[in-house]
């Protein structure tokens, strides 16, 4: 691939991109009103849509072969009840990282 | 039908309060700053190892900014030339970003001359900073954003220009470092059904695409579970419109 080629490319990827955040907004632009169906759908995707992001980042555990995904699920509960009990979002994300990091670099190797 | 025009959005981040904005917002990215200079070093070091230097890795996380579809277009670039089919496979990838924007047009109504900026910058973890914060008082709500998206987007270039950089001489073991990502919508995640009215749409969504996930393997869920949840939550209104009081 050229220079020119790879430009064109990172340019086309670029737009695509730009497209998926941008639809919703070309759909409704503002100074009309946005229907009360879609206002509804606005208020309940944003907690939706992180469940799906969760879902997203751990698509690729292993729930029937080794380790069974239990780096993950214990991390996502410990950062999960961190949140709940003490709620510090600091302290949830960065206590559950590093136990993550050492499940998957010292216990299920 | 007279009240059908909102009122122009008098508040606009102005040059003097911008300081104030990002200085109020920074704490509020620190896991993102994090996660970017990892994931981001991490696209630079694969960008790099296909030829390609860090101007453009740069060039890449100043146009394209997105996390998985960098990634992909990093094989892309590898691939004879198909600039429409790069942009059909960008479009499947980033699917998901469609529903940020769902989420957010009230809000960025009120964004003036900031608005488009803030809607190319709406990744997923830009995404749930905006759902998950609140401005202090004497900050704007535009200006807060447009702080949490211009953070977020610096250190997304940077981790992705360090990583082509230093190329494969990193060599520290950061193992599990991606999993920030996932605690930080974890966490968020758990605040947000901490303090809903209504656990249904969480549950909806979590459930919802783990199902999806179960069916249609890692590959191929993001689309049929987008539409399972805009299917469910539009089945549930009624439900969930009368315990959310609205």
């Amino acid at each position: 691939m050229t220079s020119a080629e790879a430009l064109i490319t990172i340019l086309a990827v670029a737009a695509a991109t730009l497209a998926t955040r941008a639809f919703a907004f070309l759909l409704f632009p503002p100074g009309r009103p946005t229907p009360p169906y879609i206002s509804y759908l606005g208020r309940v995707l944003p907690v939706a849509t992180i469940g799906l992001l969760i879902v997203y980042c751990v698509k690729t555990a292993t729930p029937l072969a080794y380790p069974h995904g239990l780096p993950e699920l214990i991390a996502i509960v410990l950062t999960g009840l961190i949140q709940w009990f003490a709620k510090n979002t600091l302290a949830a994300i960065v206590a559950g990282t590093i136990v993550y990091m050492l499940l998957v670099q010292s216990v299920f190797t | 039908m007279s009240s059908a025009v909102p009122t122009q959005p008098a508040e606009r981040p102005a040059p003097e309060n911008f300081g104030r904005a990002l200085k109020a917002a920074f704490p509020h990215t620190v896991p993102v700053l994090t996660g970017y200079l990892f994931m981001g070093a991490a696209f630079g070091i694969l960008l790099q190892s296909q030829g390609f230097n860090f101007l453009w890795a740069g060039l890449m996380s100043l146009t394209i900014y997105a996390g998985a579809g960098q990634f992909v277009a990093v094989g892309l670039l590898a691939a004879p030339f198909a600039p429409l089919s790069a942009a059909l496979i960008t479009l499947m990838v980033n699917a998901r970003h469609v529903f940020y924007g769902f989420s957010l047009l009230d809000r960025f109504r009120g964004a003036g001359r900031a608005r488009p900026y803030l809607i190319f910058g709406l990744t997923d973890e830009t995404f749930s900073l905006l759902c998950s914060t609140a401005p202090p008082p004497g900050v704007s709500r535009a200006g807060f954003d447009l702080a949490i998206t211009v953070l977020d987007h610096l250190y997304w270039i940077s981790g992705g220009m360090i990583g082509a950089l230093l190329g494969s001489k990193l060599s520290f073991n950061v193992e599990g470092i991606d999993f920030v990502m996932t605690a930080l919508f974890v966490a968020i995640f758990t605040e947000q059904c901490r303090t809903a009215k209504n656990r249904l749409p969480g549950l909806i969504g979590v459930l919802g695409s783990a199902a999806c996930l179960a069916v249609f393997g890692a590959a191929n869920f993001i689309l049929p579970a987008m539409a399972f949840l805009v299917i469910a939550l539009t089945a549930g209104r009624a439900a969930v419109e009368k315990r959310m009081g609205a």
